[in-house]
């Protein structure tokens, strides 16, 4: 904060902004002022439920639709004894986690971790680990929409009203349109819910293989959308529903495969295209459960993999 | 054999030091300097200082070339440094009428007090690639008159004086003025937030918009009443003076376009305003903005709402902005595997109970891949 001010009073000019540059910023990027801001609208967040909460989302260093949101969260979240995990697609070396998890290291220095059960703050994108989170974790989504009704209307002035009437009439007209279409609820990812029996949410475009995870968890659950300027919450223990009819359950899917590599049959698995004749393998998508299954001894089909 | 992809703070290693190579280009080649840009690419910084919402022709010149002439690129540079900088306060409203103006011209009157100045215009070169221009040479001086540092009246409050303008309501209290950039955007917006989005807003985006209503979607029969362009002074409340000093001069482009309305029953016919302010020479996006300014204000001056783009607040404001909209359009190119992996699984499932026979799973079976 120091630093940052010092960096005014001098006035902007390039000179400054080298000295601005690196070490020079504040513990986890964000001025202190900034973090408040969040913290407070976080704060309403957990205390409403589900319960989308403007707030005054700052330009970050990385552009808005790579984890924005997420980022100013974690920012807002971390303290130096943090063990911070980042995961996209479930796996910790995909680009965008290691550039985040760098960011973090960087401007905040906290120790980071690949191992689910060694975080207190995990930042994800489209999953939610497998292994269970405990009581003290955080688990931060990268939310690109955060309106669950918002392919429904595209007016923020009308989805606002009609969170506030409760009226989600056009959600469920929406599903019923798609088993009587489809047989099925047309929707793999994104799976809306309801929080706590009052708000309609949208989980973040994760699978919705994932979406019982949310129900009753032990973490604390915190959503950010940075360009949509939206914070929101689901605090521990909380009944997170997903929408379903009594005669068409919910219904989480998975590849009906285990993974090549460790033998799992509850993980949720990427598929791989092998050859040009377009064999496929399937393979856990969270890379730390599978990496902690091949350690236990476990085994796929290709058990013999060096 | 399947080993799991490794590998991504390598690769991110490597392509940034390629981009880096890149952005130099031949070595052999003169490095660009920041003051060869801020000279003679001003046009490229006006647009990178507007956009990033920071007067810094320097900073902006950096960024233009660290982002390799990519001006949304650039943008962004100075977007994410300006937001790690304190807001002081809100200086005092800039006194346009007192510009010292290199450019002034009105398109509603054959002449104006103070006169029309031509200035630095491309408007009536011919577009003829100029070949001498590939080879260095000097420039020969252009004449100089007298310095004409008088206030210049604004045409519009000529007008005005004539009751034919409607006034406008000036804020009672500065401190009102929401910041967009420290408030989250919530609707409806007042004008003072449409205008600050309007002029950090994608020049491309508000001249197609703009455009748009001069083809008849909100049509509005805008003139230019006048645009002008020139140095003006930043004063700022020093609370500990007691009184406010200037702090600064900068660049702008003002545009006010006298635009057609009918009047009401309680009102009698009036000309209305549409208002353009940018920074630096950038009279196109000043000229659009202000078209589309007017074009928002159907409600409070009881138009109707024809459902045309440039009249839907929430429509302009929320994709005006090119960082967001660069960066949600761009986003779709990062890992979409897990989503996409799911909807696979349902469109197989619903071709299967549809009893079409899903030509891969029946190709090829597992077992071969595990091989």
């Amino acid at each position: 904060m120091n630093q940052i001010m010092q960096t005014a009073e001098t006035g902007p000019s390039t000179d400054s902004a080298k000295a601005a540059g690196g070490e020079a910023y504040n513990f986890a990027y964000l001025d202190e002022q900034t973090k408040r801001m969040i913290r407070r609208a976080l704060l309403k967040a957990l205390a409403i439920p589900g319960y989308q909460v403007p707030f005054a989302s700052r330009e970050m260093p990385m552009p808005y639709g790579w984890g924005t949101g997420g980022v100013q969260v974690t920012a807002a979240c971390l303290l130096p004894d943090d063990c911070l995990k980042v995961i996209d697609q479930g796996a910790d070396d995909t680009t965008n986690a290691v550039s985040i998890r760098r960011f973090f290291q960087r401007t905040a220095g906290v120790q980071t971790t690949e191992v689910t059960g060694e975080a207190t703050l995990i930042q994800t994108r489209h999953r939610i680990p497998e292994t269970e989170l405990v009581a003290g974790q955080i688990l931060v989504y990268q939310v690109p929409i955060p309106e669950p009704l918002r392919f429904l209307e595209p007016r923020e002035t009308e989805t606002r009203k009609m969170h506030a009437l409760e009226e989600y009439g056009l959600m469920h007209v929406k599903l019923y349109e798609d088993i009587s279409q489809h047989g099925h609820i047309a929707t793999a990812y994104s799976y809306p819910v309801k929080v706590e029996g009052r708000y309609v949410m949208d989980p973040s475009p994760i699978p919705k293989f994932d979406n019982p995870k949310m129900h009753g968890s032990s973490a604390i659950q915190l959503f950010g959308a940075g360009r949509e300027q939206r914070i929101y919450a689901i605090p521990p223990y909380t009944r997170v529903h997903s929408l379903d009819f009594d005669d068409y359950p919910f219904e989480p899917m998975r590849a009906d495969q285990t993974c090549a590599l460790c033998g799992a049959e509850d993980s949720y698995l990427d598929e791989v295209i092998m050859d040009d004749e377009g064999t496929r393998m399937f393979v856990c998508s969270d890379t730390d459960y599978c990496g902690g299954r091949l350690e236990a001894g476990h085994e796929g089909q290709q058990g013999d993999a060096t | 054999m399947y080993v799991a992809v490794k590998g991504g703070e390598k690769a991110i290693d490597n392509a940034h030091r390629w981009l880096a190579e890149l952005r130099r280009g031949d070595q052999a080649v003169a490095e660009l300097e920041l003051d060869q840009i801020a000279e003679q690419l001003s046009l490229s910084v006006a647009r990178v200082m507007a956009e990033g919402s920071l007067f810094d022709p320097r900073l902006a010149a950096l960024a233009i070339k660290q982002a390799r002439g990519d001006l949304i690129e650039a943008i962004f540079l100075v977007r994410a440094f300006r937001t790690t900088l304190p807001r002081f306060g809100g200086t005092s409203p800039v006194n346009t009428g007192a510009m010292i103006c290199s450019r002034r011209i009105s398109a509603t009157f054959k002449d104006i007090p103070g006169g029309q100045i031509l200035g630095p215009t491309f408007d009536y070169t011919h577009r003829l690639l100029d070949f001498d221009l590939a080879e260095t040479g000097q420039v020969p001086a252009a004449e100089q008159g007298a310095d004409d540092a008088t206030a210049k009246p604004h045409v519009l409050g000529l007008i005005g004086r004539e009751g034919l303008m409607q006034a406008e309501h000036a804020t009672s209290n500065d401190d009102a003025i929401p910041d967009l950039t420290r408030e989250p955007l919530t609707y409806p917006a007042d004008r003072a937030v449409r205008l600050q989005a309007l002029a950090r807003g994608d020049e491309g985006f508000i001249l197609g918009l703009g455009y748009s209503t001069q083809r008849g979607y909100a049509r509005n029969h805008a003139f230019v009443g006048e645009l002008r362009i020139g140095l003006v002074e930043v004063e700022m409340d020093i609370p500990e003076l007691g009184f406010a000093i200037t702090i600064g001069e900068i660049e702008i482009t003002e545009c006010e376009t006298v635009n057609q309305f009918q009047g009401s029953k309680t009102e009698p016919a009036q000309f209305t305003r549409g208002y353009g302010l940018v920074f630096g020479q950038q009279e196109r996006k000043s000229i659009a903005m202000a078209l589309v300014d007017r074009a928002l204000r159907w409600r409070e001056l009881g138009e109707d709402y024809v459902g045309a783009p440039a009249q839907n607040e929430e429509f302009v404001l929320s994709h005006c902005d090119n960082i967001q909209a660069t960066g949600f359009v761009e986003h779709i190119k990062l890992p979409h595997y897990v989503d996409f992996q799911s909807e696979l699984e349902l469109i197989r499932r619903i071709r299967g109970e549809a009893g079409i026979q899903a030509d891969l799973e029946n190709g090829h079976d597992m077992k071969g891949a595990a091989e």
